[in-house]
C-alpha cells in the first residue's frame, strides 16, 4: 500500500468505523431479522420468506404501504409546488442585499422543535381549534369542519409545512446559479417572459427541484410522529405499523420485513429521480 | 438610409447619469463600433437598442419605427452576449435553433437552417455536441450562429472578443468582418479595445462618461481626433505645449515647445472651433529619426536625446527628449537593416511632419 493510500485510509477510518457500527451493522441485522420468524416468545432462526409473503398478501400492510406512498407523494408535490414560487421570488425579485435576510426568515420555523410544530397544528386544525372557531365566528360555517384533523389531510398539511424550508433552499440555490444573461438571451431570441420560464428557467432549475423532491419524499415516507399525533386511525402510515410490530406486537421479524420493503420502495423511486437528475445535469 | 436613429437618449439609474443626450445615426449595412473605457455607457446604449433597458427620455428608431415600449423579444435585433449565454441544457443545434420556434418550420427545414448557420460560422458537424463541451471560440461561434439564423436587421455584439486569447481574438476579428460583409447585416460592436475598433469598424463612436465624444471612420478618428481625450484614447499621441502666436486667413501659427514655429492650415483645424487648446498633438509616426545626411531632408529637423526604447521586432518605440521640450515624445520607427537601433543616451536628429499636427478645440 502506498503512503497516499494509507493516509487516505487513516483519514476516512473514523467515518468508516462509524458507518459500519451504526449503519451497516443495524441494517444487516434488520435484513437478517426479516428472514426469521417470531415464535411466541422466542425467535425462530430458520430462514424463510414467510414474512414477505404475509406482507404482500395481508391487505393491511398493502393499504398502509400504498397510503404511505400516496401521502408522501402528495406532501412532496404540495411542498415543491408551493416552494418554487417562494424560491423564485427570493432569487429573482428580492434585491441581492436582502436575499440573505429572506433565507434567514424562511428558516425561522426550524427554531421550534418538530414536535411542538406538530402539536401547534393540532391546535390550529382541531375541533375547537383556531381555524374552526375563526370560521365559526365569521359565520362562514355552521359547525366545526372535521376533515382537517385526525386523517390523511392533516398529515399532509403538517408535513408540507415542516418540510417547506428544505425544498425552498435547494430550488433557490438552483435558481441562483442560472446566469441571468441566459434569460435575456432567450428574450432576445423572441421568447416572452412566460415561454422563457418554461424553455430556460425551469429546465435549468430542475436539479434543484429534483433534489427538493428527494429531500421531502425520502424522510416523509418513514415519518411516524406526525401520523401518530394528527393522523387519527385513517392517517396512519407504514412507519406506525413498523413501530407497532417491534414494540407492541413483539414481532420484530415482521417489523423488519416491513422496514426492508419500505426501504426498497424509497430506493426504487429515488433511483428514478436520480436518473432524471442525470438527464438534466448532463 | 439610417437603420438606427438615436435621438437625445438620456438614461438615469437613480442618481447616476448613465447616458447624456446621446444622438447618433447608424447606416444600414454598416459595421459600427461603440468604443470607450469601462463605465462610459457603451453597453448601456447597446442594451437600450436591444430593448433590455428603458430610456429615461429620448427616442430610439429602428428601421424608422419608434421602439418605445417594444420589448426585446419583439425587436428586429439580436445580441451576442459578452458571456455568450449559451444554454447549457441544450445541444449546439438546439441552441442555434432556439429562436426558430416561432417560425413554425418543418423539422427538415429547421435542420437545414441550423446546418447552414453552423456552416457559416465554421462549426459544420458540431450540432450534436453538448454546449458545455465547447471551447471559448466555439461558444462564440454558436452565439453568432444563433443570432444570425434569425436574420435580424441589426446584430448587437457586447464585447464578444474580450474573453478570447490574443491569437483567437485576431482570427475572430477578421472573421467577424468577413461575416458582416457576407450577410450584409448592420453590426454594432461594443468594445473597450481601440485597436479592435479601428480594425473592424466602418465608423466608430467614442464615448466618455455617458456622452459621445466623436463619431468618425477609423482613419479620421486616428488622424483628426476632435478632443484631446479622444486623441489620448485612440493609439499613442504626443502632446506638446504650444502657444498660439498668429491667426490669418484661417491659418493658425503656433510656437511649439521643442519644435519651433508651425502653421496649421484650415483643413487641419477642428471644425467650428473658435479657440484652440494651448497644446498640439503628434502621432509617433509623424516623427522620424534622421539617419542620413540632414541636408538631404527638406522637412523640419530638431535635436534630442534617446531616453528609453522598446524594441518590438518590426518596430522600435523611442522615448526622445527634444531640446527645449518639457516632456519626452514617443517616436515609432520601422526597423530596417539600414537603420540601427539607437541606444539609450544617444543624441539624434529628429524630423517631423508639419502636416500631421493635430489641433484641439478649446
Amino acid at each position: 500500500m502506498t503512503t497516499d493510500a494509507r493516509r487516505g485510509l487513516a483519514l476516512i477510518s473514523p467515518t468508516v468505523v462509524y458507518v459500519l457500527l451504526l449503519l451497516a451493522a443495524p441494517l444487516a441485522a434488520v435484513v437478517t431479522f426479516s428472514f426469521w420468524t417470531q415464535d411466541f416468545l422466542t425467535i425462530d432462526r430458520t430462514l424463510t420468506l414467510n414474512n414477505y409473503r404475509e406482507a404482500f398478501t395481508d391487505p393491511i400492510y398493502r393499504t398502509l404501504m400504498l397510503r404511505s406512498l400516496t401521502i408522501s407523494g402528495v406532501v412532496t408535490v404540495v411542498t415543491v409546488v408551493l416552494a418554487f414560487p417562494i424560491a423564485y421570488f427570493v432569487s429573482f425579485q428580492v434585491h441581492p442585499s436582502r436575499k440573505a435576510l429572506w433565507i434567514f426568515l424562511i428558516t425561522i420555523p426550524f427554531w421550534t422543535s418538530y414536535l411542538l410544530r406538530v402539536f401547534l397544528w393540532k391546535v390550529i386544525l382541531g375541533f375547537n381549534g383556531v381555524l374552526n372557531s375563526g370560521l365559526l365566528s365569521l359565520g362562514l360555517i355552521d359547525e366545526p369542519i372535521t376533515f382537517i384533523l385526525y386523517n390523511a389531510n392533516a398529515v399532509v398539511i403538517t408535513l408540507a409545512h415542516a418540510f417547506a424550508p428544505f425544498t425552498i433552499l435547494p430550488i433557490y440555490v438552483a435558481l441562483e446559479k442560472i446566469d441571468r444573461s441566459l434569460i435575456e438571451a432567450s428574450q432576445d431570441l423572441g421568447e416572452s417572459k412566460v415561454t422563457t420560464f418554461f424553455r430556460v428557467t425551469l429546465p435549468l432549475a430542475m436539479p434543484g427541484v429534483i433534489a427538493a423532491t428527494l429531500i421531502v419524499f425520502i424522510p416523509t415516507i418513514g415519518d411516524y410522529v406526525t401520523p401518530r399525533l394528527v393522523g387519527g386511525p385513517n392517517g396512519l402510515m407504514i412507519a406506525n405499523m413498523i413501530q407497532t410490530q417491534f414494540l407492541k406486537l413483539n414481532n420484530a421479524p415482521m417489523g423488519a420485513t416491513l422496514a426492508v420493503l419500505a426501504m426498497c420502495a424509497v430506493t426504487a423511486i429515488s433511483l428514478v429521480f436520480v436518473f432524471f437528475n442525470r438527464r438534466y445535469l448532463r | 438610409m439610417s437603420i438606427i436613429s438615436l435621438q437625445n437618449i438620456e438614461k438615469h439609474y437613480g442618481d447616476y447619469h448613465a447616458l447624456k443626450d446621446v444622438s447618433c445615426e447608424i447606416a444600414e449595412g454598416e459595421f459600427f463600433s461603440l468604443l470607450g473605457p469601462s463605465g462610459c455607457g457603451k453597453t448601456t446604449l447597446l442594451r437600450v437598442i436591444a430593448g433590455f433597458e428603458d430610456v429615461s427620455s429620448g427616442t430610439v428608431l429602428l428601421g424608422g419605427q419608434n421602439m418605445a415600449g417594444v420589448p426585446a423579444n419583439k425587436r428586429p435585433t439580436n445580441m451576442v452576449f459578452q458571456s455568450y449565454a449559451i444554454f447549457p441544457h441544450l445541444s449546439v443545434a438546439q441552441n442555434v435553433g432556439f429562436g426558430l420556434r416561432k417560425a413554425k418550420l418543418q423539422p427538415a427545414q429547421m435542420a437545414d437552417a441550423i446546418n447552414e448557420a453552423l456552416e457559416m460560422v465554421g462549426l459544420a458537424g458540431f450540432g450534436e455536441r453538448a454546449a458545455h463541451a465547447l471551447s471559448g471560440g466555439q461558444r462564440q461561434r454558436v452565439a453568432l450562429a444563433r443570432a444570425l439564423i434569425l436574420k435580424p436587421k441589426v446584430l448587437l455584439l457586447d464585447e464578444p472578443l474580450s474573453a478570447l486569447d490574443k491569437k483567437m481574438r485576431e482570427q475572430m476579428q477578421t472573421e467577424l468582418r468577413r461575416l458582416q460583409r457576407q450577410v450584409g447585416i448592420t453590426f454594432i460592436l461594443v468594445t473597450h479595445d481601440q485597436e479592435e475598433a479601428l480594425i473592424m469598424s466602418d465608423r466608430i463612436a467614442v464615448m466618455f462618461e455617458g456622452e459621445i465624444a466623436q463619431v468618425a471612420p477609423p482613419q479620421d478618428l486616428y488622424r483628426r481626433p476632435l478632443t484631446r481625450r479622444v486623441g489620448e484614447f485612440i493609439g499613442v499621441m504626443n502632446f506638446l505645449n504650444a502657444r498660439q502666436i498668429d491667426v490669418s486667413d484661417g491659418t493658425v501659427a503656433f510656437d511649439i515647445e521643442g519644435l519651433g514655429e508651425a502653421k496649421v492650415g484650415p483643413d487641419q483645424l477642428p471644425e467650428g472651433a473658435r479657440a484652440y487648446l494651448p497644446v498640439v498633438g503628434l502621432r509617433p509616426e509623424a516623427f522620424t529619426i534622421v539617419y542620413e545626411d540632414p541636408k538631404l531632408r527638406s522637412q523640419r529637423i530638431v535635436e534630442g536625446e534617446v531616453l528609453d526604447l522598446s524594441y518590438y521586432g518590426d518596430m522600435t518605440y523611442y522615448e526622445v527628449k527634444l531640446d527645449g521640450a518639457s516632456a519626452p515624445v514617443t517616436i515609432s520607427m520601422k526597423n530596417l537593416t539600414t537603420r540601427p537601433v539607437l541606444e539609450r543616451g544617444t543624441r539624434t536628429l529628429v524630423s517631423w511632419d508639419e502636416g500631421s499636427l493635430v489641433v484641439f478645440a478649446a
